[in-house]
């Protein structure tokens, strides 16, 4: 075993990431996760990377597309509206096939919003966000070792299905402290990739490039990528099941609000209400058979969520009308306290079928 | 959360006060301390505007299982180290909780009854000791005495890794500390 550091999350993360095998970091400041920057800052020269604070997050993101094209191991992160600048070259990452990790420790929005903790990117960040036929597959940490876990992965997965890989947070999530430690990493040589731009010395041009003018061309493309996320979709499910066997009634939470959630079924359970939750840890690929079979078992459902009903649609979409789901948020950086979430499932509780 | 809910060991605090009282640092210290005794620790700052020199606040749990909110609506203690924190804090607490206040700085008694009050002389007591800085590490040393969650030896130990290069300070900082633990225990021995 390790030793534990006590680490904020941003710092967690960007430790993460080097020893992933990250060598590569374009990023432009945002509160609240500067600290990712200014680790990445320090962190990357000692170990021979490069660390480069762009003009823009537009600018950002190009640098990630272009390191990415290489076959290093590059990542960006932002947050909310730095992550919205970098929607057009996220889609064009995707549509390369790229593999790369980009973080959002989300904040209230719309706009330029506020700083505080907020869920209200989701849509954006599983349901494309930039323009085409696209997903990112995206992990959503609870604690600062969860944190440090799927951002590793995050490596990993983006190599496998050369696709970009979202880490999804927010604020709370990156300024907290908490005790981590770092697994020795799987793996410290990472394959050669078959598609990467070195030079082409001695062997046939490599050829990155997102613009295809013939459409039956484009649509093999298309439909490439959509078999490829389907493959995703298969092996890439990832959730917490946390004491949903004898519950009446089931939280969806993902990230911040599903710790606090898990506080609130402890206080329910000394109440005598049977109480669960069900935590999406991959936002995409989404565990919808796990929700429909939390709705065929007859449990009830409550969504909380730091957002105005967006991870809602999915479970709504998994349950297909075979049970109510409840609905519970705060939003523009307040976060839900557990007395709150006490409170809704007491009332969800009650509720005839 | 609320006592006589959580079997085990568990306590949380809030800490608050001016921006560079340093409310956050004892926060990190305490949970620091109590990593390295084995247990789970969460610590959160208040972050944002308010951290230019106006109040700022930080909270910690302590608990030997698996933390889940690191957000506390209702508190089992709060130190408070100026009069803006007393006001924010001191309704939040909850019933029977520890109310730890630095009446170098907080000018008013306490308004409530059902709670425990303690008011420490915090700068007096660490210029006494060598460095009214130190008034943070008083505060702590309060804490401590009243809850029992980290050893003295567990915060010697953590203040010794956290301060670094900045060892000329660490001796009226663990003496500050001392005389907090000192304050409350003489002051039950009197109530006693």
């Amino acid at each position: 075993m390790t030793e534990k550091r006590f680490m904020a999350g941003n710092e967690a993360i960007a430790e993460a990431a080097i020893q992933a095998g990250c060598r590569f970091y374009f990023g432009y400041p945002i509160t609240p996760q500067n600290e990712i920057c200014e680790y990445m800052s320090m962190r990357l020269p000692e170990v021979g990377g490069t660390f480069l604070q762009a003009e823009s997050e537009v600018a950002a993101i190009y640098m990630t597309f272009g390191a990415a094209g290489t076959g290093a191991r590059v990542m960006t992160s932002s947050s909310s509206p730095g992550i919205s600048l970098m929607q057009e070259g996220i889609s064009y990452i995707a549509a390369a096939e790229l593999p790369c990790v980009i973080v959002n420790m989300m904040r209230g929005g719309p706009g330029l919003g506020g700083i505080h903790p907020s869920q209200a990117d989701y849509f954006q960040a599983t349901k494309g966000g930039g323009h085409g036929d696209y997903h990112l597959l995206v992990l959503a940490p609870h604690t600062a070792q969860e944190a440090v876990n799927l951002t590793m992965l995050a490596f990993d997965l983006a190599d496998k299905y050369r696709n970009p890989v979202m880490v999804l947070g927010d604020g709370n999530m990156g300024q907290m402290m908490e005790p981590v430690e770092f697994p020795p990493p799987a793996k410290t040589e990472f394959s050669k990739k078959e598609w990467n731009l070195d030079g082409a010395r001695n062997r046939p041009r490599h050829l990155i490039k997102t613009l295809y003018l013939d459409p039956p061309v484009l649509e093999k493309r298309n439909l490439a990528i959509a078999h490829k996320l389907g493959e995703a979709v298969k092996n890439e499910v990832r959730f917490e099941s946390f004491m949903v066997d004898d519950a009446d009634v089931v939280i969806g939470a993902y990230g911040t609000v599903a710790r606090i959630a898990k506080t609130a079924i402890k206080l329910l359970r000394e109440n005598g209400v049977k109480a669960g939750l069900l935590r999406p840890i991959s936002l995409y690929p989404f565990p919808y058979q796990q929700f429909a079979k939390v709705a065929e078992s007859g449990k009830k459902i409550l969504v909380v969520e730091m957002s105005l009903g967006q991870m809602f649609q999915d479970v709504q979409l998994a349950v297909c009308g075979k049970t109510k789901v409840n609905f519970y948020s705060r939003v523009g950086g307040v976060v839900p306290g557990y007395d709150e979430i006490v409170r809704e499932v007491e009332k969800t509780a009650k509720e005839s079928g | 959360m609320e006592k006589g809910k959580v079997k085990g060991i568990y306590e949380d605090v809030i800490m608050a006060g001016f921006g560079g009282q340093g409310l956050m640092f004892i926060g990190k210290l305490l949970a620091y301390s109590a990593m390295k005794e084995g247990k789970h620790v969460t610590w959160i700052p208040s972050y944002g505007p308010e951290m230019r020199g106006g109040t700022a606040n930080c909270t910690v749990v302590v608990s030997d299982e698996e933390i889940g909110s690191p957000l506390i609506p209702r508190p089992r203690a709060v130190i408070v180290m100026n009069n803006p924190s007393i006001e924010a804090f001191e309704p939040k607490l909850q019933s029977d909780g520890l109310l730890l206040a630095n009446s170098s700085f907080v000018t008013r008694s306490a308004t409530r009854k059902d709670v425990q009050a303690t008011f420490i002389p915090a700068n007096e007591i660490a210029s006494r000791v060598g460095n009214e800085k130190a008034a943070n590490m008083v505060m702590l040393g309060a804490y401590v005495a009243c809850t029992n969650i980290v050893s003295k030896e567990s915060i010697n130990k953590g203040l010794e890794e956290l301060f670094g290069a900045k060892r000329e300070f660490l001796e009226a900082n663990m003496l500050a500390f001392e005389e907090g633990m000192k304050f409350v225990q003489e002051k039950c021995l009197k109530t006693k």
